[in-house]
């Protein structure tokens, strides 16, 4: 018995660990856990980028599940993941809000009016200190925002067109619901 | 050696612009400046993640140096920046991961493998202990180390 014990234990000990290390593989080490979730997002007030004149609020979404987009000119998976932003846009299922991080307004206008604009609005964080309030820490992420203003779902990264199907949209359909 | 004066003097003036060029040390304050040292250590930097953003020369981290700067100079004490930083990017931000209920494992599992590893240890050395006894002495060997210890030869 002390004997078969005496492999066992080892062998148990090294069976928790490899599930562990394989569990690691596929973890994702870029994908920080917002602790925004469940919690209001930041309320702000920015100049719009196409009117700069003009400001655009967390307030102008209150009472709508929203979405809202970081994205730059300078941001090449931006680029990759923007068909599947107008894409959305065209199914005209929820606004799309984009915040223009860091970016020269000049050339983020350009790069709407070459790849297409799916935004309701997008107004600017030049400084990124908006970005901050919101926990960005890579270009692009998308926030899904609920009709209360909390943050109910956050996406690091390009979104893939099976995030859009599998998490965003069913989402954002069960919190227009409620 | 008045010509070396100003050699050295026109130097000077043309070293200074170049200096000024580099990064400066924000503040002048060296109590100050510390303290904003002390706190870049503690914080991660999200783009480069083994990098604190004391370390790390990624936009972000100069972003949060300057927050950091901001909060500090509105008179935050380091706990309340801390939070602040937390609050907005998790416990992964800091360098120290907080005693909390999930992370017990991470601080007590080296010391749990150390009593293991000891406790292990001290068992095995315990059984050879028990099956290694000593060995009577021969009289023959016995004889031997006498005639050793006497300093003759040994045969």
């Amino acid at each position: 018995m002390k004997r078969v014990l005496f492999f066992l234990v080892p062998l148990a000990g090294f069976l928790v660990l490899a599930a562990f290390l394989l569990r690691g593989l596929w973890l994702n080490p870029r994908e920080v856990p917002s602790p925004l979730i469940g919690k209001p997002a930041p309320v702000f007030e920015k100049a719009k980028l196409a009117q700069p004149t003009e400001t655009f609020g967390s307030k102008d979404m209150a009472g709508q599940v929203w979405i809202l987009n970081v994205w730059a000119s300078w941001c090449t998976p931006c680029r990759v993941e923007h068909p599947l932003m107008n894409e959305l846009a065209t199914r005209k299922l929820v606004p799309i809000v984009g915040m223009n991080y860091k970016d020269n307004p000049d050339a983020a206008r350009r790069w709407l009016t070459e790849l297409g604009d799916p935004y309701l609005t997008t107004f600017i964080d030049h400084d990124g200190k908006l970005g901050i309030d919101f926990g960005v820490y890579g270009v692009p992420e998308t926030f899904v925002i609920d009709k209360q203003g909390i943050v109910r779902y956050k996406h690091i990264g390009p979104v893939t067109p099976e995030a859009m199907q599998k998490k965003i949209v069913p989402l954002v359909q069960e919190l227009q619901k409620s | 050696m008045r010509r070396f004066v100003a050699g050295a003097l026109a130097l000077a003036v043309l070293a200074a612009p170049a200096a000024a060029e580099q990064a400066q040390p924000t503040l002048n304050d060296p109590v100050v400046a510390k303290r904003e040292v002390e706190l870049a250590k503690q914080l991660r930097c999200l783009v480069c993640q083994n990098e604190t953003i004391a370390d790390s020369r990624a936009d972000l981290a100069v972003d949060l140096r300057n927050k950091l700067r901001e909060q500090m100079a509105a008179g935050k004490t380091d706990a309340e920046i801390i939070t602040y930083m937390t609050d907005r990017y998790g416990d992964f931000v800091l360098y120290k991961p907080p005693m909390k209920p999930t992370t017990v494992l991470l601080w007590a599992g080296p010391f749990v493998l150390l009593a293991l590893g000891v406790l292990i240890g001290w068992r095995a050395v315990r059984a050879r202990a028990r099956t290694a006894q000593p060995q009577p002495l021969s009289a023959a060997d016995r004889e031997r180390a006498e005639r050793l210890l006497r300093g003759e030869a040994d045969a």
